[in-house]
């Protein structure tokens, strides 16, 4: 119900209102004083409130630098859930400012919603969790199996491909939000559910008994999630992009939440531009230059997010993978900031 | 004497009588045509922002390839080439087969119940009380979600599957039934079923004349029955039985073969079922009481029992008052359907503004085209219940 809400209201705006100057996000936060960041709500490790109600994860920590870089105060950030069904239009309606929600870089997404995606701060991939007592050894094995999925994700249609291409027959049993789809597969529902393998580690410590259930080794799909924007703020676009770089190239030169305070008085130039010491890249996007020193204070540079998150300092205990350095034969790789 | 004829009005001239009505005629056209010029405006400020946002307008999504699967379709759909529109008529048919039914459904128990809560025994008159108060004040949703929850998911697991009669199976992916397969003398079987009906009514028309003319009542249900299961009965034995059932199997993961009825689709139906019912029950109730009491004394006065007097003297006139609000309720069952979103039923609602819509990201156009649907399906709902309380009114002179 609050997915039509919010898309008759965009109706009554688009239908009767005049687009408001859309390169102003930066100013209009800075005016609220907060973030708005769409987030995920029930995703472990990603996007979740804990039980005391802090938001935590990999996504909900981008957010938090953004607001770091902008107002020194990683806590100046509104986190909306949203589910898959009206995440975009939350972004479009201008009901957040960025969508951390570990949304996949699609070119249909990029081309017809009126979004851009900033950078790809998780590469991941669709995977299949199973009941161990199935005795399924490969995604291949699943002909005629129910398979739980969100709805409207690209994990929908993704099943539907993989499915199909290896002549299988499926029956999807769709849901809107994950809980849901969850709940379901745990009462035997379905055999199989299917999400981002990082959701699956996640959901997977949400189970009744989560030893019961494995995930099978097969990745089916390619899933870049990225953080979006709306189009046509450059400035904007820029700040969230740089932000990921910033961290990145961070942990590239060895710089952490501990040591940035150090780190101010290295010789390596890369460090003293990263940290504002020398250049005015920080002014160039509409903040200061200590911009990336904010980032880091608040939450560290990327391997430690990660880490601290999803990795091996968390319960998912997600290895790096595909979001290892490029140095050590991983994708992410930090634009020179220069 | 002439203040007599001058005490009746002059009647309007007619050049008045016609500048009032033309005076009108603009007014109400003048109105039209802002509500249009509105409408107009909306839509198109509507796609210009929507083209500066770069955002996808227009209604080409229809005829794009969808490439999801949906659970119950009960028209031909394949996620590799069936389109975004197709996906859109699966929807409305599972829309239109669970309010249907539903519909039904709620408008039997919906009048059981409400003539049990005017039964002079005190048990049942209360229980069907009890029935109305507590249905009737829990939100459909949590009544959707507890019988899909506490209901259906307490139906054993594939392996340990209730076994029916002829084949059947019943756990908590579903009920699965054999499934019919005709042959194609199939279709003598289904004339022979339309000719007894027709026998079957003609008879019944024969003995409530024979009534009428006579006084003498002729029992007309059994001879009835015979003749509607009796017809065809022999026509399929005569053609060599052109009817053969899929057998459902238990395979690794699922059952094959056979009829499939999703818990979804059951929990939906009968907690809207449930649910209207209780309000159809009250409304029947009202319809009942309106009925004058002088009415049941006169039919008591008559000789007729009270079975026969609330089949014959009360109802048809309780009908009456009983189609408007009977209307309303029809139209809420068909809307509360929406409400499948919850539980994973591929409604309408769910597959077309909820995977088409967040596919496509064209919010506007989805949204606008589900709330015409809707629109339609309950203008003509509306149109056959009037027409059909037309039959229903009192005949005035």
């Amino acid at each position: 119900m609050k997915r039509l809400a919010t898309a008759f209201a965009i109706a009554t705006v688009l239908a009767f209102g005049i687009q408001a100057a859309s390169a102003q996000t930066l100013k209009a936060v800075k005016d609220r004083g907060e973030l708005l960041c769409g987030a995920n709500g029930q995703l472990a490790g990603f996007g979740m409130p804990d039980p005391q109600g802090n938001w935590t994860g990999f996504d909900v920590d981008f957010c938090r630098a953004i607001a770091a870089a902008i107002f020194n105060d990683p806590t100046k950030v509104k986190f909306v859930p949203l589910t898959a069904s009206n995440r975009f239009t939350a972004l479009q309606s201008g009901e957040v400012d960025v969508l951390s929600r570990n949304t996949t870089w699609t070119m249909s997404r990029d081309t017809q919603l009126g979004i851009d995606f900033a950078a790809v701060n998780y590469f991941d991939g669709q995977g299949f969790m199973v009941h161990k007592a199935l005795k399924v050894a490969s995604a291949l094995e699943l002909n005629d199996a129910s398979v739980c999925v969100q709805q409207g994700t690209t994990t929908e249609l993704n099943l539907a491909d993989y499915f199909r291409s290896n002549h299988m027959s499926l029956k999807p049993v769709t849901f809107a939000t994950l809980d849901e789809a969850l709940k379901a597969y745990d009462s035997s529902r379905c055999d199989a559910f299917t999400t981002d393998s990082s959701g699956l580690y996640g959901s997977r410590l949400l189970l009744a008994s989560p030893s019961d259930n494995i995930v099978l080794p097969e990745i089916i799909s390619k899933e870049p999630l990225s953080p979006a924007v709306r189009q046509g703020d450059d400035t904007w676009e820029d700040i969230v992009r740089w932000t990921h770089y910033a961290m990145v190239n961070a942990e590239e030169l060895g710089v952490n939440k501990a040591n940035v305070d150090d780190q101010k008085n290295s010789t390596n130039p890369e460090i003293r531009r990263l940290l504002g010491v020398e250049g005015q890249f920080g002014e160039s996007l509409g903040l200061t230059n200590d911009w990336a020193v904010r980032i880091i204070k608040a939450v560290g540079n990327y391997g430690e997010s990660f880490e601290r998150n999803v990795g091996q300092g968390s319960p998912l205990k997600i290895t790096r993978g595909l979001n290892a350095l490029w140095t050590k034969g991983g994708l992410q790789y930090g634009l020179p900031i220069r | 004497m002439s203040d007599v004829a001058r005490v009746s009005p002059r009647p309007p001239s007619r050049r008045g009588r016609h500048r009032r009505h033309a005076g009108g005629l603009l007014l109400q056209a003048a109105l039209v045509a802002v509500v249009a010029g509105l409408i107009g405006a909306a839509g198109y400020n509507a796609a210009q922002n929507l083209a500066k946002a770069n955002i996808a307008h227009g209604f080409g999504f229809w005829n794009n390839t969808a490439g999801f699967d949906i659970s119950q379709t009960l028209i031909a759909y394949s996620s590799s080439t069936s389109t975004f529109g197709r996906a859109f008529w699966v929807g409305l048919l599972n829309t239109l087969l669970v309010a249907g039914i539903g519909i039904v459904l709620a408008t039997v128990l919906g009048f059981v119940i409400g003539i049990a809560r005017l039964s002079r025994n005190w048990l049942v008159a209360r229980l069907a009380g009890g029935y109305v108060e507590v249905i009737r004040n829990i939100p459909l949703l949590l009544q959707i979600l507890f019988w899909y929850n506490a209901v259906l998911k307490a139906l054993p697991e594939i392996r340990g599957s209730i076994a029916l009669p002829f084949g059947g199976y019943l756990n908590n992916r579903g009920l699965f039934l054999p499934k019919p397969v005709f042959a194609p003398d199939f279709d003598a079987v289904v004339i022979a079923f339309g000719a007894g009906i027709a026998v079957a009514i003609a008879l019944w028309l024969w003995a409530t004349r024979q009534q009428e003319r006579t006084g003498r009542q002729i029992p007309v249900l059994w001879p009835a029955l015979a003749v509607i299961v009796g017809l065809p009965f022999i026509v399929f034995v005569v053609a060599g039985k052109p009817l053969s059932f899929g057998i459902p199997d238990i395979g690794r993961f699922n059952i094959r073969g056979g009829l499939e009825i999703l818990p979804e689709f059951a929990a939906l139906l009968f907690a809207l079922t449930v649910y209207t019912a209780a309000f159809i029950a009250e409304v029947v109730r009202a319809g009942v009481l309106a009925v004058p009491h002088g009415q049941v004394e006169a039919a008591q006065a008559l000789g007729l029992r009270g079975g026969t007097v609330l089949r014959l003297v009360v109802i048809p006139q309780a009908m009456r008052v009983i189609v408007p609000p009977l209307t309303s309720q029809y139209l809420n069952l068909t809307k509360n359907s929406s409400l499948a979103v919850a539980i994973g039923y591929p409604d309408l609602v769910q597959v077309f503004a909820g995977s088409v819509l967040n596919i496509t990201g064209q919010a506007v156009e989805v949204i606008a085209i589900t709330m015409a649907v809707y629109l339609s399906i309950s203008l003509v709902t509306s149109l056959l219940m009037n027409l059909y309380g037309r039959t229903t009114a009192l005949v005035e002179r």
